[in-house]
């Protein structure tokens, strides 16, 4: 645990972070890291992804403020920050784009992903159509049930969907499932991860691919409220739309940042997946950071109502913002983040994600504690529709 | 000072043949049934034995071996039973403990080098730990003598093999293929090129795993590499089996054909 702070070469943030993989795919890892470098530093790619988000994405993505719902948060200005209006829904194009754009780079003509919900699956699915590249999607068995309609939108976008039914069936062995075919086919494919965990370099280089959203953020709340906001907020799973929306407010310092993480039934039930507020330092999925794990460093089954913050790791960079005291984290239960998602729809006219409801559950504490001074700036990560039969069901809303 | 294992090879090098390596989990098929069965692969020849400790998510491991560390956690396998089996064998053969480096960190560092010590293990195979993260590793395995076995794949440029070769003790673990562990139809011929590829860099012992399941493999890669490593195959026996006294018979079997191929002559 004595790794240096200022080591980036190995992906380090503080304690946390690295490389902890088989040794076959070291050479792909220093490929794609060399292959990330370069982008950035390249304006013909940073052009060739701009153009896309401008033409494909639809970006720059506005703030909608949201003036009923504040009512419900301490009378708080609420800016909602609209991934969920980029094309497929939720801030994830924005990785895919990038991610898709180096694997041509890299001359692989394959792309592998993990989904859960179904949400980076669809995205990775729609970058691979849009750039004919082949994509296979592993997909836990359980979640295939669960987000029949995502399997279908997948196929649909030309994608082979291969249901994983080893272990839990869910999430996190549909990362095992997608490193044990980047293991063996490592020389033709990219693994096209979606959020910032991983081994080095994707925790970084996700995070870079996110970080528009922040960027565009802060200029687009300094213009319309003129000054920065008291505090950004954002629903944490593996953690890439709020580090996209931290990331460029780190060194404003007089600026909070909150993730909100998936409490599910209360930490103290054990029904949960709040990895940094109910969870200790470990490595998951080839990265150090917070697990949820019992006493001898199996990973425990995380819950959630929402498919998309439903993991039990979480990105390192989080972790190390956890302990320096940089971001906090909370938990919000199934039912608070439930309550969110009813209030914004019938006081704003926007669905969310149940993923984003999370935040927007924690501006309703955050807005009361500060008041009705206060700025806070939340990422609207993604939009609700996916969730209908969820909803539905947990309302009562017969189909 | 020298452990059991680096004693080994120093015999089997004097003896002009490989040595035969059997791999199980622990607690598989059961935590008695797993002692019984590492007994047999023993008595039917194999030379040293790495147990794994069954982890949640075995990135490295093909379908067989998933299966078997599963059926093991769900019997609530953990570090207490890892080192009651090495404590049973080490006293027949070398030992050594594969585990993902989670359950170490977890377990505490200092802690497991004790326990295996206690328990009469040689070290540890460590397939996710990467030389760049494996400081505190290296530091704790050299105060107890411990060996600490990496290991390297076809993809690893030289400029690696040598840094991971200086870091091993032991021997150096030679993954036969780009991919996961299983029986496949025929040894990857990268096997024998990336030992070679491994010579060139250290006179440390190297043995082969990933892929090696008949007595024909075996006896191919005992021509050029120190130890064969098979798992998978030993396990499918097992799983095969309709009973445990007729699995054990199997492992029993195959561990003495497969020990018929080590000499090189």
């Amino acid at each position: 645990m004595s790794a240096p702070v200022d080591s980036q070469i190995l992906g380090h943030f503080g304690p946390y972070g690295g490389r902890f993989v088989p040794e076959a795919l070291i050479a792909a890892l220093d490929e794609l890291t060399l292959a990330h470098e370069t982008a950035l530093n390249d304006p013909a790619f940073q052009k060739e992804l701009a153009d896309l988000h401008r033409t494909y994405t639809g970006r720059p993505s506005i703030i909608t403020e949201a003036k009923r719902f504040a009512e419900h948060a301490g009378g708080a200005r609420i800016l909602l920050k609209r991934e969920d209006l980029n094309h497929t829904g939720s801030h994830k194009i924005n990785n895919v784009l990038g991610q898709a754009l180096l694997t041509k780079r890299m001359g692989k003509k394959r792309i592998i992903a993990e989904t859960g919900a179904g949400q980076h699956g669809v995205a990775a699915a729609t970058a691979a159509a849009l750039m004919g590249l082949e994509c296979v999607v592993y997909m836990g068995e359980e979640d295939t049930k669960r987000q029949s309609l995502n399997v279908a939108r997948m196929k649909l976008l030309g994608a082979e969907v291969v249901p994983v039914t080893q272990g839990s069936k869910t999430l996190k062995d549909a990362i095992n499932e997608a490193m044990r075919d980047w293991v063996t086919n490592v020389e033709t494919t990219h693994y096209l991860l979606g959020t910032v965990a991983g081994p080095h370099p994707f925790p970084t280089m996700v995070r870079d691919f996110h970080r528009i959203i922040g960027v565009e953020a802060r200029e687009q709340c300094l213009d319309l409220v003129g000054r920065l906001p008291d505090a950004v907020l954002a629903c944490v799973g593996g953690g890439s739309n709020a580090i996209g929306i931290f990331h460029p407010f780190i060194e404003d310092k007089n600026v909070r940042l909150i993730g909100l993480e998936a409490g599910g039934r209360g930490i103290e039930s054990g029904l949960h997946a709040a990895t940094i507020t109910g969870g200790t330092p470990g490595v998951l999925h080839g990265t150090r950071s917070y697990v949820l794990q019992d006493e001898n460093g199996q990973t425990l089954e995380s819950h959630s109502i929402s498919a998309g913050l439903d993991y039990p790791g979480v990105g390192p960079e989080h972790a190390y913002l956890h302990d320096i005291g940089r971001a906090e984290y909370r938990a919000i239960t199934d039912d608070e983040a439930m309550y969110a998602f009813s209030l914004l729809s019938k006081t704003e006219g926007i669905i969310p994600a149940i993923e984003t409801a999370h935040a927007l559950a924690g501006a309703m504490q955050v807005g009361n504690e500060l008041g009705s001074d206060a700025v806070l700036l939340i990422n609207l990560s993604g939009r609700g529709d996916k969730d209908v039969q969820t909803a539905a069901a947990y309302f009562g809303i017969p189909l | 000072m020298s452990t059991p294992l680096d004693d080994l090879f120093v015999k089997t090098r004097k003896e002009n043949r490989a040595a035969l390596i059997g791999f199980l989990p622990a607690g598989f098929p059961t935590q008695s049934g797993s002692i019984s069965v590492l007994t047999a692969m023993v008595h039917g020849g194999c030379d040293a034995i790495e147990i794994g400790f069954p982890y949640s998510d075995p990135v490295m491991d093909g379908p067989i071996i998933q299966a078997a560390s599963d059926q093991s956690l769900k019997q609530g396998t953990g570090a207490k039973e890892v080192f009651a089996t090495v404590r049973a064998i080490a006293a027949l053969a070398p030992t050594v403990v594969m585990t993902y480096w989670n359950p170490i960190e977890r377990y505490g560092v200092k802690k497991f080098l004790d326990s295996m010590k206690e328990n009469g293990g040689s070290g540890a195979v460590t397939p996710d730990l990467t030389i760049e993260e494996s400081s505190q590793w290296i530091e704790e395995t050299k105060k107890l003598d411990s060996n600490r076995i990496f290991v390297v794949a076809p993809s690893t440029s030289d400029e690696r093999l040598k840094k991971v070769a200086e870091a091993s003790t032991g021997f150096i673990y030679a993954a036969s293929l780009m991919g996961v562990t299983g029986t496949r139809a025929s040894v990857s011929t990268g096997a024998q090129t990336l030992v070679d590829r491994i010579r060139r860099v250290t006179d440390k012992p190297v043995a082969v795993g990933l892929g090696v399941s008949t007595p024909e493999q075996a006896h191919e890669v005992a021509r050029y590499a120190d130890g064969v490593i098979v798992g998978s195959a030993f396990i499918r026996l097992l799983q095969e089996s309709k009973s445990e006294e007729e699995g054990i018979n199997k492992v029993k079997d195959l561990a003495i054909a497969l020990a018929q191929g080590m000499k090189r002559s």
